[in-house]
């Protein structure tokens, strides 16, 4: 884990060909949330000594064989993966949920909406752990205001992982209504248990499906999506291993 | 009772970008000697008739007008008695 | 002289000639030009050059009384792929609509996509990032199955490709008239920005610098294309078709990082996209903008396909590639940036002095062509067609509203409309587009215009579509006005001035007369509207042929509007916002007009009638008032009057968007004439805004001054229910539920 200084935090978001989130998310870490932020070429090897890895939106690869298929065996994956493993913070949003998941570094997958069509919606969210890096600005059972674009965000996994994403606090967020009620008709995409977002068991990598980038600019009105910035910058201003942080284990049992 | 099985592909002349990027992503994975990699549909169904003929019949006319598209994607299709 | 040809290739005649598309006069003059019978390569370089598509010859007469000159104008109409005008701040704007009717129609999805794809070239290829799309699409009734699977197919394939190449979809129409069904018009709008000069330009010059193909390798797809366009659908067409083309959008997202890094570098000379007639569209128009020619060698074309020939190689569609001239030298530069975005960059040809495009391929020459009298502009055939005043149009005059019976229940009426496929929300079709995407979207759906964000300043760009295809097949002139002026209202409700005009006009053949006249007077139409408010055209595009042996299409010049929001300020929506405020019209009260009404086609099946006459100057006056008063800051909401006239358009006020739900209590702006006709006539130039009670002198002042017509209504409530003139009286949510759901009844699976 890196030092924690007062200093910007540096986000480094991935450019796989075919991505089309990552000027919004650097946008936004930078200009909007006053970060340091970095493009990473797919083809290159090095993170610039990022801070938070963003796997953005988009169709890397034209998403052509199964989303996230391809995007896996870019050469920076190899990094990001590496960076992972050693505790290093990596956030796939939307098409980086699911280069995630075909990487292997979140369980499950992301199968067609059962619309079997694209949506493109503000959808509410329910914050289902607020004690996470990606969550501790929000309230635990608070509703944001994220949108949702993807075709392929349909949550899926077997129930015995189900039953560990659960009990661990692994499931950051789930649809719901305006009134944190998580029903099918909240639900966008047809998801497992209304899963919108998920991390893994040692909390350093999550994904998600709505896009906070896109909810950070007042100008744009809906401005939930700052929180989830807020909370990783606040994660990285604080020791790391202070309690509260870490105790998704623990939490809630 | 007969089973078909329906492989679509899209015709030789049309451009298959999913294969393209397929293509190109099995290259990256350091393999050489791949290419031409088109990527089609596999589809399997049941189908009741007489003889294996009239099920063939029939199983080929739910493929040319819904399985493949005429325009664009050729159809092989094979008939088992079950 | 005699050209030599290894390939065999098919003895050229006359017969010939005429099966490709081309008429005794022209191959005559083809035969002239060169001195001698052409080549087949050559006869398919003709024949796709003069066709409708490439040439426009049998509307560049009428199109050139539009007009197109002003201030803002960076390149004149038709100079480049797309209209550039400057916004200030040191941006320009390109943008251009395009139709692609005759591909949807045979393959609704592939038809689509790459409609979006071709246009979106346009857009970058003039050196501009594409930052939203929009588009406009008409359907036949809702009713049969075939227009639900045209409609599936053709959203899902905007959306496929849009949504991957990563702009946002923010604006458009969906219509649906019977006149459609065979024949669905599909029209897509992009709009770019760009730095002031950093825009590239589509010439070919300096003799001697290389001629690159970027991009996509080359297939048979699409061969003849741009004559396909020019014709009927017909069986006949449905046989020849040519293989269709498919579109590759993650490979057109490449195309356009690498083409903007390219143009950038400086190494450039020029640069065009090629669409219909792919090499040799892109070829001859550039040597003839730049008054050179080209040397081109097709053995060096990257072919997707083996054992093609020259004439395919030169008429390929395949799409997402682009011709470029390179500085001499610097070969190798921009060959790495294609290379970077895994894209093929090679050299086929060298410009040269002389004004002739020279192909060979296998050791021959197989083509040799000046390149001049192959392009619009040049001396490709310009026709002025017969025109004859349609029969129809006797009986449509004729029409005499009073006999139309009184609709019992107006509350039932106005649920009906809300709910009508032409009125109600397109929610089912946009939440398919990615409409978010480049966070820079300040409306979201359901505005009279989508309004993006120039980043970086205070400004933003407001833009739409219009047309209303009945208005001008009953009242071709005065419809073709209408489409302006109400394109030019939307934008102006959302707090914008209207700039310029780019447009699609979709009709019939031209060789019937009474089609002829029907576009000759719509143009003249637009034209007049135009130039009344100051919104000259700077491109477009003409779709010819649009019908099939049994119906031909209403007359549709769609309308592309661009307005400049000068303070974000200023940006407005539709949606009430406070109890309490002052319900206003802009505008006249109207004379309760409903021929050509929704009212008319929907409750009575009656469509008929003149289109609602319009004053352009008094147009004019209101749009003039309502931007005051936005900039002033007093408006608070604000939407256009038009399908489902005056109640519709309180009605919505009531409660689209996501978060707003008022109620209204308003009069009846004229309590002489008949309800029906009062609450939902399609009287033009009218304006909905809502005010706080403090600001109602002031705008009552703004409208003196500008000598609008200005009557308060009513207001706005909390009380949940939507009560016009004593006799609507419906609940907000009853409304609100036929509005939303009317289009997905028809979808749901």
């Amino acid at each position: 884990m890196k030092e924690m200084t007062d200093r910007n935090i540096r986000f480094g978001v991935v450019v796989f060909p075919g991505s089309n989130c990552d000027h919004d998310a650097h946008h936004a870490a930078g200009a909007l949330l006053g970060q340091s932020a970095e493009f990473l070429w797919h083809k290159d090897h090095d993170l610039k000594n990022s801070d938070v890895i963003i796997l953005p939106g988009g169709f890397s690869f034209g998403d052509y064989l199964r989303s996230g298929a391809i995007a896996r065996f870019s050469p920076i994956m190899k990094e990001v993966i590496r960076f992972a493993q050693d505790g290093g913070v990596v956030i796939g949003i939307c098409n980086g949920f699911q280069v995630l998941v075909e990487a292997g570094l979140l369980p499950g997958a992301l199968i067609r909406n059962s619309s079997l069509r694209f949506v493109c919606r503000f959808v509410h969210l329910r914050v289902e752990n607020g004690a996470t890096r990606l969550t501790n600005r929000c309230k635990q059972g608070e509703v944001l205001t994220i949108p949702v674009a993807h075709g392929e965000g349909n949550y899926r996994t077997d129930p015995e992982t189900h039953r560990r994403l659960e009990e661990n606090g692994q499931i950051l967020f789930r649809y719901c209504d305006k009134q944190g009620r998580t029903t099918p008709e909240a639900n966008p995409n047809g998801s497992l248990d209304n899963i919108a977002g998920i991390m893994n068991e040692e909390g350093n990598v999550f994904g998600m499906m709505p896009h906070p980038e896109r909810a950070c600019d007042p100008l744009l009105r809906y401005t939930d999506g700052r929180k989830i910035f807020e909370s990783i910058i606040n994660s990285f201003v604080r020791p790391a291993t202070e309690p509260e942080l870490v105790s998704i284990h623990n939490g809630g049992r | 009772m007969f089973l078909a099985k329906v492989h679509v592909t899209l015709r030789k002349s049309i451009l298959d970008p999913q294969g393209k990027a397929v293509e190109h992503a099995v290259a990256t994975l350091g393999v050489v000697g791949v290419d031409e990699v088109r990527i089609g549909k596999y589809i399997e169904f049941r189908v009741d008739g007489k003889s294996e003929q009239e099920a063939r019949e029939a199983a080929e006319q739910v493929c040319r007008k819904l399985l493949a598209n005429p325009v664009m994607e050729d159809f092989s299709l094979v008939v088992e008695p079950q | 002289m005699t050209v030599p040809v290894k390939t065999p290739e098919p003895d050229v005649d006359f017969d010939l000639a005429l099966k490709h598309g081309l008429t005794r006069e022209e191959y005559d003059r083809v035969v002239s030009i060169l001195g001698r019978t052409p080549t087949y390569t050559e006869l398919g370089i003709f024949s796709v050059m003069w066709s409708e598509h490439c040439s426009y010859k049998n509307s560049i007469a009428v199109l050139k009384t539009l007009p197109r000159e002003g201030s803002r104008l960076l390149v004149g109409a038709g100079e480049e792929n797309a209209g550039l005008v400057d916004v200030g701040g040191g941006f320009a704007v390109a943008f251009k609509i395009e139709s692609h009717n005759h591909p949807s129609a045979v393959e609704p999805y592939q038809g689509a996509a790459t409609g979006v794809g071709g246009i979106m070239r346009d857009i970058f290829t003039m050196g501009a990032r594409p930052i939203a799309a929009l588009n406009s699409l008409r359907f036949g009734s809702l009713d049969n199955e075939r227009t639900k699977f045209l409609l599936r197919g053709v959203v899902k394939g905007i959306g496929d490709y849009g949504n991957s190449f990563g702009v946002p979809t923010v604006a458009g129409e969906v219509c649906f008239e019977p006149c459609y069904q065979e024949n669905p018009l599909v029209n897509a709008m992009a709009v770019g920005i760009v730095k002031h000069g950093r825009w590239a330009s589509a010439i070919a010059k300096g003799a001697g610098n290389p001629v690159m193909i970027v991009g996509s390798s080359t297939g048979r797809d699409g061969i003849h294309g741009a004559t396909f366009a020019s014709e009927e659908i017909s069986e006949e067409s449905e046989a020849k078709r040519p293989s269709v083309q498919v579109g590759d959008p993650f490979t057109e997202k490449l195309l356009l990082e690498a083409t903007l890094e390219a143009i950038r570098s400086g190494f450039l000379v020029g640069i065009q996209d090629m669409g219909a007639a792919g090499l040799t569209c892109s070829s001859t128009e550039m040597s003839a903008k730049g008054k050179s020619g080209m040397r081109i060698n097709l053995d060096r074309v990257p072919a997707r396909e083996t054992g093609m020939s020259a004439y395919e190689l030169m008429l390929s569609e395949s799409q997402e590639r682009m011709l470029v001239v390179v500085k001499k030298g610097h070969e190798e530069e921009v060959r790495e940036i294609f290379a970077k975005w895994d894209l093929h960059a090679e050299i086929i040809g060298v410009v040269t002095d002389e004004p002739r495009v020279v192909v060979e391929y296998e050791g021959s020459v197989v083509a040799d062509v000046p390149a001049e009298p192959l392009v619009l502009g040049g001396g490709a055939p310009v026709y002025i067609r017969e025109a004859i005043r349609p029969e129809y149009l006797n009986e449509v005059e004729a029409f005499d509203p009073a006999g139309v019976p009184e609709a019992g229940d107006l509350n039932s009426v106005l649920l009906r409309l809300l709910g009508t496929p032409n009125i109600a929300s397109k929610r089912w079709v946009y939440e398919q587009y990615d409409h978010m995407v480049r966070t820079n979207n300040l409306v979201l759906a359901e505005g009279d215009a989508g309004v993006i964000l120039i980043k970086g300043t205070n400004k933003a760009l407001a833009m739409k579509t219009d047309c209303n295809g009945r208005y001008v097949y009953l009242s071709p002139h005065t419809g073709g006005m209408s489409a302006v002026a109400e394109a030019a209202r939307n934008v102006v409700c959302t707090g914008a001035l209207p700039i310029a005009v780019t447009n699609c006009l979709n009709f019939g053949n031209p060789y019937d007369p009474e089609i002829y006249w029907q576009f000759r007077e719509a143009v003249r139409g637009m034209g007049d509207a135009c130039r009344a408010l100051d919104t000259p055209v700077t491109g477009g595009n003409v779709s010819f042929y649009n019908g099939s042996p049994t119906a031909t299409v209403y007359p549709t010049p769609v309308i592309g509007m661009l307005g400049l929001v000068e303070d974000l300020a200023h940006v407005t929506t539709v949606p009430f916002r406070h109890e309490g405020d002052a319900v206003v019209l802009l505008g006249p009260p109207g004379s309760g007009h409903i021929g050509g009404s929704e009212y008319l086609a929907t409750i009575h099946e009656i469509v008929s009638g003149t289109a609602p006459p319009i004053d352009i100057n008094r147009e004019k006056a209101v749009q003039g008032a309502c931007l005051d008063a936005i900039r002033d800051g007093i408006v608070q909401s604000a939407h256009d009057v038009s399908d489902g006239g005056l109640a519709v358009a309180v009605a919505e006020c009531c409660f689209v968007g996501p978060d707003s739900s008022f109620g209204v209590t308003a009069d009846l702006p004229d309590e002489s004439l008949r309800p029906d006709r009062a609450l939902f006539g399609e009287d033009q130039s009218r304006i909905i805004v809502s005010v706080a009670p403090s600001g109602v002198e002031q705008l009552r002042k703004i409208c003196e001054t500008r000598d609008v017509s200005f009557k308060v209504l009513g207001k706005v409530t909390r009380d949940d229910r939507i009560r016009i003139g004593g006799r609507i009286d419906v609940g907000v949510e009853e409304a609100k539920q036929a509005y939303y759901s009317g289009l997905e009844e028809y979808l749901s699976e």
